[in-house]
């Protein structure tokens, strides 16, 4: 049995074991299943937050960037951050509300906040729209990874099954637990692996740090700075700051939340977090050091130089041990989404369209979807074509349209009315559909503009019609009352 | 009036407001280039920041004598 076999077939039992342990007896009341009975301290959400940095877009997506655009992709780090500083004053408010009321998903705080059924179910079509192709991606990277660390003695499609098999059966068992114990584990397994990788690639092959970004430097000239047009400083500060809205608008990140014990976690976090993210820079540094060991990849091929650089460097007991880790980071969020998802449809669309379903009967449909919603994401992974990538691209753009809506649902007095939520955010997805399927950028709507404005990321249109729609609806009528 | 909460808008500031400028290789800063140890410093800036706020925080909630839970 090949060492890649042994560790990846190892990483599988060990992660389904924990996910079976976690539950420990517990009844998987909804509340238990989706929220963790709110009574995580600060380890456990820090590593379910985490778990939703270091997925497998960051893991491969990163160090591919690093390889294939260089300095652009320093935005990963910079979004993060910012959106960390902004949980000390946004999750401890929306964790006081969600815990005074109860609250399972996001859609239900929007839906409590702006008391509006309709919101939502909106929000609720809005999450699974986002999180479905983001569960593929998840696992498309699973299947990639899998096949790769092994060099084809797992099939991807195996891979794929094995992966969704696993992760039915523990968000099944233990809902939100078994993601958090399993993060656990794939956290230390990441940490070790990237700074293993990011230090003894520059420095071993090329003498150092510096000597690698040099040689660099002098290959690939442009590389390590942002350029003067496309992914310029504009790109750069517009994308940042619109991906740290967006960040914690993500369904299974603002349900993560809900997990938390009391604030101070969320501040604890806030502290810590940051610091966290500069794993990523180890990432990058695998990223350069494999342009200059394994050049020419191309294409979607980059995002495999940090396997290939791996396999070159070490051979298959390290390449092995990369892919058991990137199963993991494919696993945790895959878990989160799948929950997710699954409350949401279960909770907030069956339960409202049927009134007076029962609690118990809510959290046995929502267990019942998930090995529905991951057959659908199987085939999705394996016959998605065309539709899904204009999907993905959306994906981020699409959950930042909630964010206008949140931030001014939470001042004291009201600010804005339950319709003009609801029109600015359909404004606003309408917006992002049109530009997506359109293929338009800044430069193509406002062509003569200096580069300083055309390189803007075009989300920001999106964002600017959103906001002036909710504001210009949301000022007339009657005010929600909270 | 929690004035140093105002600290938080920082790391926006000078993360995001220095690029332009700091959008250069040298000097390379710890083995990095200037645009990346630029980021990464401000990375670890964020982190004290908001480490000062929350003790601050907690500071001026321990002596109100309501430690929030």
């Amino acid at each position: 049995m090949s060492p890649a076999l042994l560790l990846i077939g190892a990483s599988f039992i060990v992660a389904l074991t924990l996910g079976l342990c976690a539950r420990r007896g517990r009844a998987m009341t909804l509340e238990q299943w989706s929220v963790g009975g709110r009574g995580f301290g600060t380890a456990f959400v820090f590593v379910l937050m985490a778990g939703e940095i270091y997925t497998t877009f960051t893991f491969l997506g990163g160090s591919g960037w690093a390889y294939g655009k260089g300095a652009p992709a320093f935005y990963i780090l910079c979004y993060g951050t910012l959106a960390y500083g902004m949980s000390y004053f946004l999750l401890p408010a929306v964790w006081r509300y969600a815990n005074a009321h109860a609250l399972v998903s996001q859609a239900d705080f929007f839906e409590c906040k702006y008391e509006s059924q309709a919101l939502g179910i909106v929000v609720s079509v809005v999450s699974v729209g986002a999180i479905v192709p983001y569960l593929v991606l998840q696992l498309k990277g699973l299947g990639i990874i899998v096949s790769e660390a092994s060099n084809g003695a797992i099939p991807a499609a195996a891979a794929v099954w094995m992966g969704s098999v696993v992760l039915v059966i523990y968000v099944v068992a233990s809902g939100v637990r078994g993601s958090a114990w399993t993060a656990m584990l794939k956290d230390a397994l990441i940490l070790i692996i990237a700074v293993f990788l990011g230090t003894y690639l520059p420095v071993h092959l090329h003498g150092g740090f510096q000597a690698m970004f040099s040689r660099l430097d002098a290959a690939h000239p442009g590389l390590l700075t942002l350029p003067a047009r496309g992914m310029s400083s504009a790109w750069f500060i517009s994308t940042v700051v619109l991906t740290a809205l967006g960040f914690y608008m993500w369904p299974h990140t603002f349900g993560s939340c809900y997990t938390a014990r009391n604030e101070r976690v969320f501040r604890r976090n806030a502290v810590l977090m940051p610091l966290y993210q500069l794993v990523l820079l180890f990432v990058f540094f695998t990223g350069f050091a494999a342009l200059l060991e394994v050049p020419g990849l191309s294409g979607a091929a980059v995002d495999l130089s940090l396997l290939r650089a791996t396999e070159r460097a070490f051979g298959p007991w390290v390449l092995g041990a990369v892919g058991a880790a990137g199963l993991l980071t494919a696993l945790v969020p895959g878990s989160m989404l799948l929950m997710s998802a699954c409350t949401i449809l279960s909770n907030n669309v069956y339960a409202k369209l049927v009134p007076g379903t029962s609690d118990a009967r809510v959290a046995w449909i929502a267990k019942a979807l998930v090995p529905v919603l991951a057959l659908v994401c199987v085939l999705l992974t394996f016959r998605g074509g065309e539709t899904l990538v204009v999907l993905l691209l959306m994906g981020y753009n699409v959950v930042t349209q909630l964010f206008p809506a949140l931030i001014l649902s939470l001042t004291r007095a009201p600010l804005v009315t339950r319709h003009g939520a609801l029109a600015g955010i359909v404004a606003g997805e309408l917006t992002v559909m049109a530009l997506t399927l359109t293929g338009a950028t800044m430069s193509s709507l406002f062509p003569s503009w200096p580069p300083a404005i055309t390189d803007l990321n075009v989300g920001l249109v999106a964002m600017a019609v959103n906001v002036t729609v909710t504001l210009a609806v949301g000022r007339v009528g009657k005010f929600a009352t909270r | 009036m929690r004035w140093y909460r105002w600290l938080a808008v920082l790391p926006a500031i000078g993360m995001l407001g220095g690029i332009p400028f700091a959008n250069r290789v040298t000097p390379y800063v710890l083995g990095l280039p200037f645009l990346l140890f630029w980021i990464a410093a401000w990375v670890v800036l964020t982190s004290a920041i908001m480490g000062l706020i929350y003790a601050l925080d907690q500071a001026r909630e321990h002596a109100a004598g309501s430690p929030t839970p």
